[in-house]
């Protein structure tokens, strides 16, 4: 253990016993990124309306209460199904963009994906309001179908963005080798190049349905009536008080995210060997 | 002669597939552009239009001549730019040891040491912005620990002002700092280092002197990412600000929700859209946008 404290770091030859507060800052660092939200999950078990830690006393009322209460299930029903409908839109059409830019080489190419990024780089309030203002026009507000639109541009981004990257690290002399052989393009890609990136293209169906199922402004205002949406609900149930439903909700959440991100991380390495 | 010619034709009609290839395969991008230009480009250029009518519906200038003379709208933008810096100050300043730290681990326990930044980032804003409120109340978690480890005899007003909205907006936005810094720090060629050690520098030295400017990028990129995306923020201040901080974002929605002002709201959106298309502009012309957007996730 001593020994470990003298022997160096780095390529600077700084020792560990030298870094020690670096090693100290950084633990303190990364327990307050993660505390604060799992804090919650033995909050939401309390008995009491004032959430304590730790619980006086443990009990399933507020999950009871959430089961039990007909909007919030309706809610979450209009959220799992946006979710899955953004997924199921956003993923192929996304691979489709990300395979197209990656082969093209037309000169509008870095045009159309700096326009295919845009939904993330600008303020989501704008295409809000913006898309309230043109379903109120088309007859479309609180429909699943309005909500899984404007779900599905916010959600293209990062599906490009994921795919992309694994294009660009796929070796496309392997798709020509297989055409050559005599594959259409379209064989060609669906049995060479698909498979070969397909746990990027999984981890892209992730995100796009995370960020449906997570998204709060956007169906603030499109989302409502019978299809008002998880988030939203909470959202209005947070302005008005602390509702401890909340954190029974929330806790459900943390574990959706938690393995959906942990499926993530474990594909990643399967693909890595 | 004959031969010339083929070749010549053949070498057109080559050229000519190759453009049409380049061209349907970009084609393939097309429902992309459809959903994108339905659900964004229209919706938005509908709002640019929106904010030059008048409340007579006649084209003027009306609606940013009075965003210009409202002292309200002043304090909002000021308000905005302020939570905007400081959130970024504030996670350089906290997420830069992190990410120097990671860089240096080993690959597999940076692997799991990187799980604490991921999780966060997949973790609903919502619920992360809900359990602060609960942490930061008057009764709760950490006035009551501070209370008891007597640092402090009253409650803090930790939440429904400046304090909290900072709190939650730089636990939000630090893994958008840290994972490209994280990127940028791991592709510093440690050779740098080894030289300046050899040249005789100290181990801070050669911080300070070599490592600290090869990961300005990275930082620029990160910080680049957080203030953007803090100029828009609308939840977490909605929640955590109690109503003490209205951010360009909460105008929007209270002018459209509670007056039914779209010409007023269309404004202050264009106004906001210009500023980030302007500052992402600028920066662009230092740091390459593929740098920042590549990579993390």
């Amino acid at each position: 253990m001593l020994n470990w404290f003298k022997k160096p770091a780095s390529e600077t030859q700084i020792t560990h016993g030298a870094r020690l507060w670096l090693y100290l800052l950084a633990g303190i660092i990364m327990l307050l990124l993660v505390l604060p939200t799992v804090i919650v999950i033995p909050m939401s078990f309390s008995e009491s309306q004032y959430l304590e830690f730790p619980p006086r006393e443990w009990s399933l009322r507020w999950y009871e209460f959430y089961f039990g209460s007909e909007a919030w299930m309706s809610a979450t029903r209009t959220s799992l199904l946006a979710g899955f409908l953004t997924m199921l839109v956003a993923t192929p059409i996304g691979t489709m963009a990300a395979y197209g830019l990656a082969t093209s080489t037309h000169a509008l190419v870095r045009f159309v994906f700096l326009l295919m990024i845009t939904p993330i780089m600008i303020p989501v309030i704008l295409i809000a309001i913006g898309a309230f203002y043109v379903y109120v026009q088309l007859g479309i507000v609180n429909t699943m179908l309005g909500l899984v639109v404007a779900h599905t541009i916010l959600a293209l981004p990062l599906v490009l963005i994921v795919v992309s990257a694994a294009l660009k690290s796929f070796d496309m002399s392997q798709e020509r080798a297989a055409r050559s052989l005599g594959a259409s393009r379209l064989q060609a890609f669906f049995l060479v190049t698909l498979p070969q990136i397909r746990f990027s293209v999984i981890t892209a169906a992730l995100l796009a349905f995370l960020t449906s199922f997570d998204e709060v402004i956007v169906a603030m205002f499109v989302s409502g009536g019978d299809n008002a949406t998880l988030t939203r609900n909470m959202f209005n149930a947070l302005r008005d008080q602390i509702d401890p439903t909340i954190a029974s909700i929330s806790t459900i959440m943390i574990l959706v995210s938690t393995s959906l991100l942990l499926l993530t991380q474990f594909l990643g390495r399967k693909k890595n060997k | 002669m004959t031969g010339e010619l083929t070749s010549h034709l053949n070498q057109n009609a080559l050229k000519r597939q190759a453009q049409r290839e380049r061209l349907s395969l970009l084609g393939l991008t097309s429902p992309a552009i459809i959903i994108i230009m339905i659900a964004m480009v229209l919706p938005v250029g509908w709002l640019f239009y929106l904010s030059f009518l008048s409340d007579e519906g006649v084209i003027s200038l009306t609606n940013y001549q009075r965003m210009l003379d409202s002292k309200a709208y002043t304090r909002i933008f000021l308000t905005t730019f302020k939570v905007a810096f400081l959130t970024t100050g504030l996670c350089a300043l906290i997420g830069y040891p992190l990410a120097y730290f990671l860089s240096q681990l080993p690959e597999r326990i940076a692997n799991i040491c990187l799980l604490t930044v991921l999780l966060p980032f997949w973790t609903s804003l919502l619920v992360r912005t809900y359990a602060w409120l609960v942490l930061l109340q008057r009764k709760g978690l950490v006035n009551e620990w501070g209370i008891g480890l007597g640092l402090w005899d009253e409650p803090l007003p930790l939440v429904h002002n400046l304090n909290g909205t900072l709190i939650g907006m730089v636990h939000i936005m630090l893994p958008f700092l840290i994972l490209p810094l994280y990127g940028s720090m791991k592709s510093i060629d440690t050779n740098y280092l080894k030289a300046a050690a050899n040249l005789g520098a100290t181990p801070t030295q050669a911080f300070w002197r070599v490592f600290m400017p090869l990961s300005f990028p990275g930082l620029f990129a990160g910080a680049l990412i957080v203030f953007i995306l803090s100029l828009g923020f609308f939840v977490t201040p909605a929640i955590l600000g109690g109503g003490k901080v209205i951010m360009v974002a909460m105008q929007i929605t209270r002018n459209i929700e509670l007056f039914f002002n779209w010409g007023a709201s269309s404004a202050l959106g264009v106004v906001l859209l210009l500023i980030t298309l302007g500052i992402l502009y600028i920066s662009s012309r230092f740091v390459s946008l593929d740098n920042i957007l590549g990579g993390h996730r």
